[in-house]
This record gives structure tokens, C-alpha cells and sequence, in this order.
């Protein structure tokens, strides 16, 4: 893996930003040749969100020829609900950008078959030809997207009952109020996030510091989801300082005696204007 | 473009780098818009799969619902009240002119006349929608004949009426045909009012309460009459009998002439959501200082003011929308403070009373 320290919340959302926009223009997208992202929701992404519709503004980027894939979405609330994560991507992302909005995938917490949902959104990856990079964050109890301690590391998108750990930590968004939190989400599975040619997790704050501890530095355990990610070829870790507080010194000076090696991924800074 | 075109195929409009007046606030929001009507872009995202096809940069301007006038007499020399064979054409020209100042639908209104005026005038203009032709109108506003003798302002009185025998009757005699008419302004303490405002409720037009002018000096308040044992209309806007649900609306000519400034801010502050700015402009509006017709009279402007000819009754108004709108935000109080809190200007009224450095 990768672990990219950064001083603060702000650096680590731009340097991600940054990576986002790099492996974009790179890979230099086309109408037949889209690029796949998948994507997070809450407080941690929201920074790197800022900076990237800042580089769409300026135009440096565009997302024109971009798919994108939510990685989870609360059954049983309304679309409009201002905390649905649809909400979330059209408030803080989708609306700044251009992206195409038959390209923007979420799923649909109120469809009528959520397992016909969950399996028709494997399909749509697997049709977009898998997912190039993915996007993710980490829960306080080491989950990926909503899967809770105790998942399958091999799952697939489906619906899962959250965990109390998961439920207290959203009750922020709806008013400190447990009973208003949604009970249950569509999510995609460790496997599906597995598939991807590339995972980029995002990790800032020292409310995390124990679950990265636990996600890379003890075994790949299914009671911390995202330790899964040890054994995929091309990980990469992007956290602030305060994330790295219960890592062991060794771990994070050796990383950071890297820094030098993993800004070349990000400078140069690639822009369209230049292609 | 729709890419699903499950909802319309019609193009869509997004109004980008604006200010859009939304719950009370100025937000930083795009606008959009398709057959003129506003779009929620969530939907449109996410259901239709939509985007814009055209978009209009706003440089920073607000954008605010288009005004609607609902009490406006005439202007530009044209006369709503003057019975002539081509009603029609005066109202278009207006319609057209008060584009200019942001008016987007309005009520021509008719001050209080004898029947032939509104036999004849009535059925010339029909309720229509607005475009590049003019602001839409909404239908008549007849303001009188039956307001009482004692406010009645400007009004002539020898055409004043009361409710004889039938009440609504009386009414549909005076009017004619009630199909273009959106708002009567009448007298409820008229006796027989009762019957009359529940009819015209029930077909739908809005009833207006005669206000209480007082035709003298005017700078003191001249819209609201307040005594502290009779309330009047001023006590309306605060009453607790309005049943829930439903709202008092009150209008107020903010030309700083007809109403003071302090009048303005306590009907504001005593019931905001009911306020509704309107011009009562007359014929003269948009026309120089001198003599011009209004109904049955001749009146006078000298500057902003315009008199019944040979006295000091005010006979209306000759403020835009737009300059009513302007002044309103001004009815204010306001002292501007640097950041270490020094006076450096005082306005009463919006008007600047003292400027540090003078």
C-alpha cells in the first residue's frame, strides 16, 4: 500500500484531489472510453469534493467523460431528504460539475426489489467495463462504504442492517435524533470495491486513528472491513497527521521518509488546457 | 437536453451567476427554468436525467419574482377609466411600458365611475397572459363606487353608491359583467356588504377592504388611520380572529409621499407576510409635470405629487413599481459603522442625515 500523510484535513482533501484529477487526465477519457469512479459520501470527502469542482471551474478537468458509482445509499429515505446520500452528490458535487446525469450511478434505496437493485448495479459496473479507481473513506469501527464488522470480504452489493457504531455516528445529520436514523442501506460489498483496478481511501481526523491502526497495521480481519485492502495490488491510504495517532512510530516515519516518492504522483498537476 | 425526455422535450434555461430571493434571503443558487416554468434541478438530474441548453451568465444580478401591480389606474396619458372605443389598446401600451420597471402581470384598475363607464370599458380587455407584447393582466381591479362618503380620497363622490335592495344585484347593475375582473375594492361597513363580499368570494374575486384615506397633509400617515379605541384596518393586520390558514393582505403605496416611512415599518413589522407594494399609479405616470384626466376628474402634478386640480387631495400615485420597491428597502433606520465601530453615517428614513466629515 500507500500511506500519504499530509499536515491537515485541507492538504490531504487537495493532494486526493489532486490524484483524482491526475489519473483522469491521464487516462485520457473519450465518449469510447469512459472513466469509471467510484465514489463516497460524508464529512471526510467533502474537502477533496470542494477542490475538484475548483479544478472544473478553472477548467482544468471536466467530467465529461466520466462514470461515476456511489458506494452506498439509506433505504427507506426519501430521495429529497436532505441527508440522502443523492442529496449529498448533488449539493456538494454533481450540480458544480458537468458530468453527463445518465453517467451519475446511486443506488435506490426505494426501489421496489432492492435485491433486483443491488444485482442491476453490479451489472451496470460490470457493463461500464469494472471500476478504474475507487473512492472510499473509513467508518469508525473500520468499515468500508456500509460494510459492517462481521461482512463478507468476498460480498457483493446488497442490502445490510447498520451497526449501532454506524447509527450513532449519523445521528449527527439527523438532529442527535437515533430513532430518525435510517436502519438499513444498499451498499456495494468489500468484493465489488476489491474489483477495482485502484482503491483510494480517504482517512482524516483522530476519531479515525484507531481504525486505521486496526485496518493496516493487524491481519485482515472481516471485524475491520477496510483491512481487506491489504491484499489488493494497488491501495492507497491518504490521511491527515491526526489520523495517524495510534500508528506505531515506525510505520509513519517510514511512510513519510516517502513523501518525496508519492508527490511525483501529483506533481506535475495535469490540466486539459494543455492536451 | 432531457436524455430521457420522460417528462418534456422542451429546452431548459439555467440562469448561472445569480442571486435568487428564496425564504426571505439572497442565496448564491443557479435558476432553472423550462417553459417558464421553474425546474427543482434535483429532479431533473436524477429522474429525467436532464441538463440545461442554454445557459444565461447573470453577473452577479438578483433575481427576483416579477412584480405584480394589483392596483394601477393607468399612465404613459392613458386613462383605464376613460370609456373610449379602444380600451384594449391603452391597456397593451401600459402593459408594454411597465415592463421597464420589473411589473410582470397587473390589474388595470378603475376608479369609482358611473355604470356606462364599466358597461362599455369591462368587456374590452380580457384576462391574458404576459410576453415580449407587455406584462400579463390579470384581470380589472374596480375600485368603487361603493366605498363610503367620508374616504372617499379622491373618488367623485356624486357616482359613490351604498347597497340598495338586492346587494349583489346592485353590484352586477353598477359593473355589468363580472368575467374580467380579478379584485373589487369596496366599503364593509357599507350595510348589505355581507352577502356581497361572500358572492364575490365564491366566483373567485378577490374582495379588497376600501382603505382609509386621509386626504391632507402628506406627510403625516396617510394610508393608516390608528385611534388606540378604534383600531380600524390597522388593527385587521393584527387581528387574532383571522382563521389559521388563511392571510390578510394589506397594500401600501411606498412612494414615500402616500405612506411615512415609520407608517411603512410598523405595518411591516406588525404583519410582513401580508404587504403587498402597489403603485395606484395614474394617467400621469411616466407623463411631465401639468393637467391631466383621471375618471371623472382633472388632476394636477407638480413634481412627485399629484393633486385633485384646485386642491391638495392626493389623487394617486405616480412612482414605478420599481422606484416603490427601491424606497421600501430605504424605509430604514441605518447608521453605516466602520470596523472599529465609528459612526461614519446616519439615515433616517433611507434619507442620509449626517455624514462624518461634514
Amino acid at each position: 500500500m500507500r500511506l500519504v500523510i499530509l499536515d491537515d484535513y485541507d492538504l490531504a482533501s487537495e493532494w486526493a484531489a489532486k490524484y483524482i484529477r491526475n489519473r483522469i487526465i491521464q487516462f485520457e477519457p473519450s465518449a469510447d472510453r469512459f472513466f469509471t469512479l467510484g465514489l463516497p459520501t460524508g464529512s471526510t470527502p467533502y474537502g477533496c469534493y470542494q477542490k475538484l469542482i475548483e479544478y472544473y471551474r478553472s477548467g482544468d478537468i471536466s467530467f465529461k467523460y466520466v462514470k461515476t458509482f456511489n458506494m452506498d445509499e439509506y433505504v427507506g429515505l426519501p430521495r429529497a431528504h436532505p441527508e440522502s446520500y443523492h442529496s449529498y452528490m448533488w449539493n456538494n458535487f454533481f450540480k458544480h460539475i458537468d458530468i453527463d446525469p445518465a453517467n451519475a450511478h446511486i443506488l435506490d434505496g426505494n426501489a421496489d426489489n432492492l435485491e433486483a437493485e443491488c444485482q442491476a448495479y453490479e451489472q451496470k459496473i460490470a457493463e461500464a467495463g469494472g471500476i478504474e479507481l475507487f473512492v472510499g473513506g473509513i467508518g469508525p469501527d473500520g468499515h468500508i462504504a456500509f460494510n459492517e464488522p462481521g461482512s463478507s470480504l468476498v460480498s457483493r452489493t446488497r442490502v445490510k442492517t447498520l451497526a449501532k457504531d454506524t447509527i450513532v455516528a449519523n445521528a449527527r445529520f439527523f438532529g442527535n435524533d437515533l430513532s430518525k436514523v435510517p436502519t438499513m442501506a444498499l451498499t456495494v460489498g468489500v468484493g465489488t470495491v476489491m474489483d477495482a483496478k485502484e482503491v483510494m481511501i480517504l482517512i482524516t481526523g483522530a476519531h479515525k486513528a484507531f481504525a486505521l491502526y486496526k485496518a493496516i497495521e493487524e491481519g485482515v480481519n472481516h471485524m475491520w472491513t477496510v483491512s481487506a485492502f491489504q491484499q489488493h495490488p494497488r491501495t492507497i491510504f491518504v490521511c491527515d497527521e491526526d489520523a495517524t495517532l495510534e500508528l506505531r512510530v515506525k510505520t509513519v516515519k517510514y511512510f513519510k521518509g516517502l513523501m518525496h516518492v508519492h508527490n511525483k504522483l501529483v506533481d506535475p498537476v495535469l490540466s486539459i488546457k494543455d492536451q | 437536453m432531457p436524455s430521457n425526455k420522460s417528462v418534456s422535450d422542451a429546452p431548459i434555461t439555467q440562469f448561472i451567476n445569480c442571486r435568487i430571493l428564496r425564504d426571505n434571503e439572497l442565496q448564491s443558487e443557479d435558476l432553472w427554468v423550462r417553459e417558464g416554468k421553474i425546474l427543482d434541478p434535483e429532479k431533473l438530474f436524477f429522474d429525467e436525467q436532464g441538463y440545461a441548453d442554454t445557459r444565461v451568465d447573470c453577473e452577479g444580478s438578483i433575481i427576483a419574482p416579477g412584480f405584480i401591480d394589483v392596483q394601477i389606474n393607468g399612465g404613459y396619458g392613458i386613462d383605464f377609466s376613460q370609456p373610449s372605443e379602444d380600451v384594449g389598446s391603452g391597456v397593451s401600451f401600459v402593459a408594454k411600458k411597465i415592463l421597464e420597471h420589473g411589473v410582470t402581470s397587473f390589474c388595470p384598475t378603475l376608479v369609482t365611475s358611473p355604470p356606462e363607464v364599466y358597461h362599455k370599458v369591462l368587456p374590452q380587455v380580457k384576462v391574458h397572459n404576459g410576453g415580449p407584447h407587455g406584462a400579463g393582466v390579470l384581470g380589472f381591479h374596480l375600485e368603487g363606487p361603493f366605498i363610503s362618503a367620508e374616504k372617499k380620497g379622491a373618488h367623485p363622490e356624486k357616482y359613490l353608491r351604498a347597497f340598495k335592495s338586492g346587494g349583489f344585484e346592485d353590484l352586477t347593475e353598477a359593473y355589468g359583467s363580472l368575467d374580467n375582473v380579478a379584485m373589487v375594492t369596496l366599503a364593509p361597513e357599507l350595510p348589505g356588504s355581507q352577502s356581497v363580499v361572500r358572492e364575490l368570494s365564491r366566483r373567485g374575486i378577490t374582495v379588497s377592504l376600501g382603505e382609509p384615506r386621509l386626504a391632507t397633509n402628506p406627510s403625516v400617515s396617510a394610508l393608516l388611520q390608528f385611534h388606540h379605541r378604534d383600531p380600524g384596518i390597522v388593527g385587521l393586520l393584527t387581528s387574532d380572529r383571522v382563521p389559521a390558514g388563511r392571510t390578510v393582505y394589506y397594500g401600501m403605496i411606498a412612494d414615500g409621499i402616500h405612506t411615512n416611512p415609520a407608517a411603512l415599518r410598523i405595518a411591516h413589522r406588525a404583519h410582513p407576510s401580508g404587504l403587498v407594494l402597489v403603485t395606484d399609479a395614474i394617467t400621469a405616470m411616466g407623463l411631465p409635470p401639468g393637467r391631466h384626466t383621471l375618471g371623472q376628474q382633472v388632476i394636477e402634478i407638480q413634481g412627485l405629487h399629484a393633486y385633485v386640480a384646485g386642491t391638495k387631495t392626493l389623487s394617486g400615485s405616480i412612482a414605478t413599481m420599481d422606484m416603490c420597491v427601491r424606497h421600501f428597502k430605504q424605509a430604514s433606520d441605518l447608521v453605516l459603522l466602520d470596523d472599529g465601530l465609528t459612526v461614519k453615517a446616519t439615515y433616517i428614513s433611507g434619507e442620509e442625515v449626517w455624514r462624518q466629515g461634514q
